[in-house]
């Protein structure tokens, strides 16, 4: 009996995203003694939001290479450094900065593999972080998946919940391709259930967050929080949603969408980018090509077609949020002005009114 | 200094390279070839002084640079070709040559590319203490590419074990350096982040050797980076088996200077008094049909499936 309760209390065990990231990073750096950090600021006062706090104290500086802001060229170098055996986490404040880095990861990570008839392996993964928020403005607040994700041979990933982050970070650094890992900053608050225990589990397209037969829902990142809470209110009012979360984008693997459709007959996306040849485009175009027969007109949502502004005045609509979404899925199931009313209702009760411009306190979990 | 050995080494490419040169009008080669006529003896220099683990990394212009490490002549020659047998399987052509069994790591056509690679890979030989190098091939247009910047400082910061073996052929494409930068002396360069440096004429094959036999023990004593420019010309045009002075972005006195200044002819000229004529003529016969024999061969390879260009996108 007490051994079970002893299992329970560690089962319940709640971390950070933030402290999910750490432990992924850092069981990982003991398991492989290949694998090594890089970054600008690796062994700063902020370590990434605490992300790799203590972790140069802990296996010294060869362990975790301070960077030239220089990332081109260093990019370049953790690819070298991988083609030749070793594993490089590079860690990026913004996704922004990758972009420097363009030429390298589309030419030589994406193609050495390929170039190399399966010679050369490309065990890197870069870490990038999406922001919002807080006047972050035009070059701060992109996340650019459909991009990377338009690109053979690089993988994808986009944890939501803090135990997702950690399985994500993990096998991320034990897959032998090159992966790009974006983060949403505003996730980095959540908190959640995380097995102490490190596992290389094999990395999934899809997991499923809720059980439906009304509507398919498929999102990811901090969209998937924002979704969970508009199903959670939906199903109060007994209309069931299929949600799913596309952790990898890239390779895209959509059997799952493909048999939720199948099975509810209307399917909406939600890109954490702009909707304008986004992964939400992919994926209706794909259920097309299958004709899977819908139901009512498939929906997308995500960014407008302009850069994110700073001011508060000007974000208003600019990101896609629970409101929204009940308003798409009350055109798509047809539901009664009188019930939408009283759905919202409910919605609104659970929301606290916040500015738009700082993380809404749900978005903390626990998940 | 065996400068018989250095010749065989050096007529080898040529001799290859003449051949692509005179078989591409067929159209079996179905890819630009970048050839490396007039610039063999700073391949040759450089490679005779590297073990085999030594890493080499090279850019669009690698033919001369790969059968100097001894990349494997019959695999180049199948992949120009897009033949199955090619070093990488046809997928890349001429400018993605590599040879892992020599350390031949890849050709990396766009240019500065390859530098951040040959940083990790000489990263990774300082971490591992290994007693290797890297060496990577860069031209004058190198030098205008950021990421150069970037590696220079870092290799200088870390000593890493890398030369930036860089090959002045004064043109990128047809735009000649004095439109791209202030002069041709790289030493500025190498100065800003405290980089060793030397120029050699890149065209006398005893003077690329012995200078960079000194550079590859300093490295490998672990005083860091150095940086080496070899000032060379590329005879033929920029891409493709011809000549390209009739568009006359060369000076017709430049192209005779350099053509007279013919690396492999300087050497011949040298080994002519020192050796029975008959011997040398020997030599190049042999190499000759040896390059005949691969040509032979390789027309009558597979060539790869579409089937085949589906593998190798992830790692499984």
């Amino acid at each position: 009996m007490q051994k079970n309760t002893f299992m329970q209390y560690k089962k319940k065990r709640q971390i950070s995203f933030v402290e999910a990231i750490r432990e992924g990073i850092t069981q990982s750096l003991q398991k492989d003694k290949k694998l090594f950090l890089m970054g600008e600021g690796v062994d700063d006062a902020a370590s990434m939001w605490g992300t790799i706090r203590g972790i140069s104290k802990e296996f010294g500086k060869k362990r975790v290479l301070e960077m030239p802001v220089a990332e081109n060229g260093l990019i370049g170098a953790a690819i070298g450094c991988s083609i030749a055996g070793s594993k490089v986490l590079v860690n990026l404040q913004r996704v922004e900065f990758s972009l420097y880095a363009f030429e390298q990861i589309v030419n030589n990570a994406a193609k050495s593999l390929y170039i190399s008839r399966g010679k050369h392996n490309v065990p890197i993964v870069i870490r990038l972080v999406v922001g919002r928020g807080w006047g972050q403005g035009p070059e701060h607040a992109q996340s650019m998946e459909n991009i990377f994700s338009s690109i053979p041979g690089l993988k994808v990933v986009m944890p939501t919940f803090p135990n997702e982050a950690k399985e994500l970070m993990i096998n991320s650094l034990f897959d032998k391709n090159p992966v790009i890992f974006i983060e949403h900053r505003w996730l980095h608050y959540s908190r959640g259930e995380v097995d102490k225990k490190f596992k290389i589990s094999k990395l999934k397209s899809i997991t499923k967050i809720n059980s439906g037969k009304d509507i398919t829902i498929i999102s990811n990142s901090i969209n998937t929080l924002i979704a969970k809470r508009v199903v959670d209110t939906l199903k109060l009012f007994n209309i069931k949603v299929d949600l799913l979360n596309l952790v990898s984008p890239n390779p895209l693997n959509l059997e799952e969408v493909f048999k939720s459709v199948k099975k509810t007959k209307n399917i909406l996306t939600i890109d954490l980018g702009h909707k304008t040849l986004g992964l939400g485009g992919e994926i209706i175009a794909q259920i097309v090509e299958k004709n899977i027969r819908l139901k009512s007109s498939p929906v997308r949502m995500g960014l407008p077609f302009h850069p994110a502004p700073s001011s508060m005045g000007m974000i208003k609509d600019y990101y896609p949020d629970g409101k929204k979404m009940l308003l798409k899925i009350k055109e798509m199931l047809k539901i009664k002005d009188y019930k939408f009313k009283i759905i919202m209702e409910a919605y609104n009760k659970n929301s606290p009114k916040i500015p738009i411009d700082v993380p809404d306190p749900y978005f903390k979990g626990p998940f | 200094m065996k400068l018989l050995k250095l010749f065989y080494e050096m007529y080898l490419i040529r001799s290859v390279e003449k051949k692509i040169s005179l078989e591409y009008p067929k159209g079996n080669m179905r890819c630009p070839v970048h050839l490396s006529i007039g610039q063999e003896a700073c391949a040759v220099g450089i490679s005779q002084n590297l073990k085999r683990e030594d890493v080499v990394y090279s850019n669009h212009r690698c033919h001369a640079h790969y059968i100097a490490k001894g990349g494997n002549i019959s695999e180049m020659i199948s992949e120009i070709h897009g033949k199955k047998n090619g070093c990488v399987g046809g997928v890349g052509g001429s400018m993605h040559l590599q040879d892992l069994s020599v350390n031949f790591m890849a050709s990396i056509p766009i240019v500065s590319s390859s530098i951040g690679l040959s940083l990790g890979a000489a990263l990774n030989q300082k971490r591992l203490n290994s007693n290797k190098i890297t060496v990577v091939y860069i031209g004058d247009a190198s030098l205008e590419e950021g990421i150069f910047f970037e590696c220079a400082n870092f290799a200088s910061l870390h000593k890493l074990p890398i030369l930036f073996a860089c090959e002045n052929n004064l043109f990128s494409v047809y735009t000649p350096l004095k439109q791209r930068q202030i002069n041709s002396d790289f030493k500025r360069y190498a100065d800003a982040f405290k980089i060793p440096y030397k120029k050699v004429n890149g065209n006398n094959i005893e003077q690329v050797f012995s200078v960079s036999k000194k550079i590859i023990q300093n490295i490998k004593n672990g005083k860091g980076p150095y940086f080496l420019q070899m000032d060379t010309y590329r005879h033929l045009e920029h891409c493709g088996p011809n000549n390209d002075d009739h568009l006359n972005y060369r000076n017709k006195t430049e192209v005779e200077f350099w053509k007279k200044k013919d690396p492999l002819i300087d050497l011949e000229n040298k080994l002519l008094k020192k050796n029975d004529k008959k011997k040398i003529i020997s030599i190049k016969k042999n190499i000759d049909k040896k390059v005949e024999k691969i040509f032979v061969k390789v027309l009558k390879e597979k060539y790869p499936t579409t089937k085949d260009a589906k593998k190798y996108v992830y790692a499984i």
